[in-house]
């Protein structure tokens, strides 16, 4: 199995709420890219069988969505808003400083796997700017020495 | 996680539980929890309509269509299954009201689902939240389960012999899908590709069932219309424009956060007295009122308008989606446009030629521009553009990154004069937004 019997199950139960068997797979392919990491082809294949889609559907769903992913990515992602209210507020510096720190650009990963970048747009804090979302974590109200602090402890996290 | 702010001039309705504990069922029930629905069912789906219309809401997504007429337009007489769909895609910037309704108040959503459910005779609601706000899904997925434990949704809530069901749902990044058709077809496992309207969703929407899409603040509001009056509701606001919303204010203000304040607020208390005005001594240059999809206001306009639709309504511009974004008189408008023309072209869904082409070239105009590169006829040229996406697409998207542009290039024409002839950046000598390469002459 690609995915663990938990998950599978999780999905079988939520398809029961909805009339057709496809209407799930957004959620379906984000809960699968969180356990996985990312939607390898065997990700992709189960899902295709599940809906009962052809994996080129499956695909072309994955394309649109820009939290979905088909290579991996570090483990955690780090996405910087440089949206309005961020850019208002200092997020390209944010943006900037991560770069420098983790040696790494926009949707770059980290020798060691430990982080990813990415420039995101508007993540719904836009009055507790700037921010930043690390996986699915917010860090609000940011500065370059607060985001230093959130990245060492990710980092002592990840050892 | 959204930290919470407060000002004396707010009036706490939608926002009055927050703080509480109220994601927990039995605190909400203690704060008048359920009682709105209990209401409701006692009430006929013509007096919940009709106690909505008086009320005067407004949908809180960006439109301001009436919420009561809204749902008036579904049909009574037919045997297709009715949905109600849940708009917490929240993520046009400058908004972020919405977030903190689901961490502190979800319940009042899937009260709202409900009571909206039956005033149409729809027997299941899907509430819909952008794949970012994880936390805000499993606060939802649980608050859903535990009013199942209880007895308020499944078969015969409240022993009232009706059966209504919610459902949680996610998406997973994409700001397109905000848009009510869109929303639908990301709902049935696809990309998230308008629909052609007409047929609209009150008639022909989910799975070709009658669907009635609201924001989450809109149903939010609900319960407490029921359990108030309409009427009560409607006199916050000026005439036609009822009751309060969530203003989300941002960017150079001192007291940046979420507030609830009166519809018809004016923005100039709003800027100086609840935001506590612009920092580091600096004069306000112009306002976004509503999300970045609003005609931009200059500092003159900004200080005498009212924060409510018809004000905005007989300007030919928009309150929109309660995000209201201040910018200080160091801010290069330029630069401004380049941005927000940036984000609507990584998310134009590219199937109207108009958007998809008109947003990349202004994407790249305005690069040029922003780099010292720009040409007088630009100036014209990226006016002349953004008319011209104007009312030809399929979705609102398209004017979305038109609006803002052509508002910029009237008001702020010497800002891009001030680019011209290779002149750096006045306000960014070492401007930044530099990843395009400077090519060809559109
Ligand atoms: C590009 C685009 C994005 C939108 N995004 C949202 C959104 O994130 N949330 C929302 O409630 N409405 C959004 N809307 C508006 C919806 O299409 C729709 O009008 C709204 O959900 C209706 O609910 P309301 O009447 O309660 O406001 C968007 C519209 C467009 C054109
Ligand atoms: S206006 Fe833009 S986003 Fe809307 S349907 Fe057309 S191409 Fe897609
Ligand atoms: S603009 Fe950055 S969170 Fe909204």
């Amino acid at each position: 199995m690609v995915i663990s019997d938990k998950l599978d199950k999780f999905f079988d139960e939520k398809m029961k709420e909805y009339p057709t068997r496809r209407s799930f797979l957004v959620p379906m392919l984000l809960y699968s890219q969180d356990e996985v990491g990312y939607l390898s082809d065997e990700v992709i294949a189960y899902l295709a069988k599940k809906t009962e889609l052809t994996e080129l559907e499956v695909r072309n769903v994955i394309s649109y969505y820009s939290l979905l992913h088909t290579k991996p990515m570090g483990k955690y992602h780090v996405q910087v808003c440089t949206n309005i209210s961020c850019m208002l507020r200092g997020g390209e510096e944010i943006l900037d400083h991560c770069k420098s720190k983790l040696g790494i650009g926009h949707k770059q990963t980290t020798a060691d796997g430990t982080f990813s970048l990415e420039e995101v747009e508007c993540i719904g804090a836009c009055s507790w700017a700037p921010a930043v979302q690390i996986n699915y974590d917010f860090h609000e109200n940011l500065t370059n020495e607060k985001m230093d602090k959130v990245l060492d402890q990710y980092r002592s996290k990840a050892k | 996680m959204a930290d919470l702010t407060t000002h004396p001039d707010e009036i706490k309705v939608v926002s009055k539980r927050f703080g509480q504990g109220a994601a927990e069922i039995d605190t909400y029930l203690k704060l008048d929890g359920y009682k709105a629905v209990q209401k409701a069912l006692t009430m006929s789906p013509d007096d919940i309509i009709n106690e909505v219309k008086a009320s005067n809401l407004r949908g809180r997504g960006g439109a301001g269509f009436p919420t009561g007429m809204k749902w008036s337009f579904v049909p009574k007489d037919t045997n297709k299954a009715k949905y109600i769909l849940v708009n917490g895609d929240e993520s046009e910037p400058g908004t972020c009201k919405d977030r903190p309704i689901l961490e502190h108040d979800p319940h009042a959503v899937i009260e709202g689902v409900i009571i909206a459910g039956l005033a149409v005779g729809a027997k299941v609601g899907f509430v819909y939240i952008r794949g970012e706000y994880r936390y805000l899904v499993d606060i939802m997925r649980k608050a859903i389960a535990d009013a199942y434990a209880k007895g308020y949704l499944g078969k015969n809530i409240f022993g009232s012999g009706k059966d209504f069901d919610v459902r949680w749902h996610t998406g997973a990044g994409a700001y397109e899908v905000g848009e009510e058709s869109a929303l639908m077809e990301s709902l049935e496992g696809k990309r998230g590709i308008p629909r052609i309207r007409p047929p609209f969703p009150a008639v022909v929407g989910l799975w070709g069932g009658p669907t009635v899409i609201n924001n989450v603040e809109t149903l939010a509001s609900v319960p407490h219309i029921i359990l108030m009056g309409g009427q009560k509701f409607a006199d916050y606001g000026p005439p036609k424009n009822g009751g309060t919303r969530l203003f989300c204010l941002s960017g150079h203000v001192n007291k940046p956060g979420v507030y609830e304040l009166p519809l018809g607020y004016p923005l100039k208390k709003m800027i100086y007295d609840v935001g506590g005005g612009i920092p580091n001594g600096r004069k306000l240059k112009a306002v976004v009122p509503g999300g970045s999809s609003t005609f931009v206001l200059t500092a003159e306009e900004a200080e005498q308008m009212n924060m409510d639709f018809d004000s905005f309504g007989k300007r030919g511009e928009f309150l929109g989606s309660g995000g209201v974004v201040i910018l200080d008189d160091q801010t290069c408008m330029v630069k401004f446009a380049l941005r927000v023309m940036k984000f609507y072209q990584h998310e134009s869904c590219g199937w109207c030629i108009p958007c998809r082409e008109g947003t990349d070239w202004l994407k790249k105009t305005l690069t040029r521009f922003h780099n010292g590169g720009g040409l007088r006829k630009d100036i014209d040229n990226i006016k002349y553009l953004a008319q011209n996406m104007l009312g030809r697409t399929f979705c609102p998207l398209g004017d979305a990154a038109a609006i803002p542009t052509m508002s910029i290039v009237d008001k702020w024409r010497n800002e891009f004069e001030m680019h011209l002839e290779g002149r750096p950046c006045p306000f960014d000598p070492a401007a930044k937004i530099t990843e395009l390469p400077v090519v060809g002459a559109h």
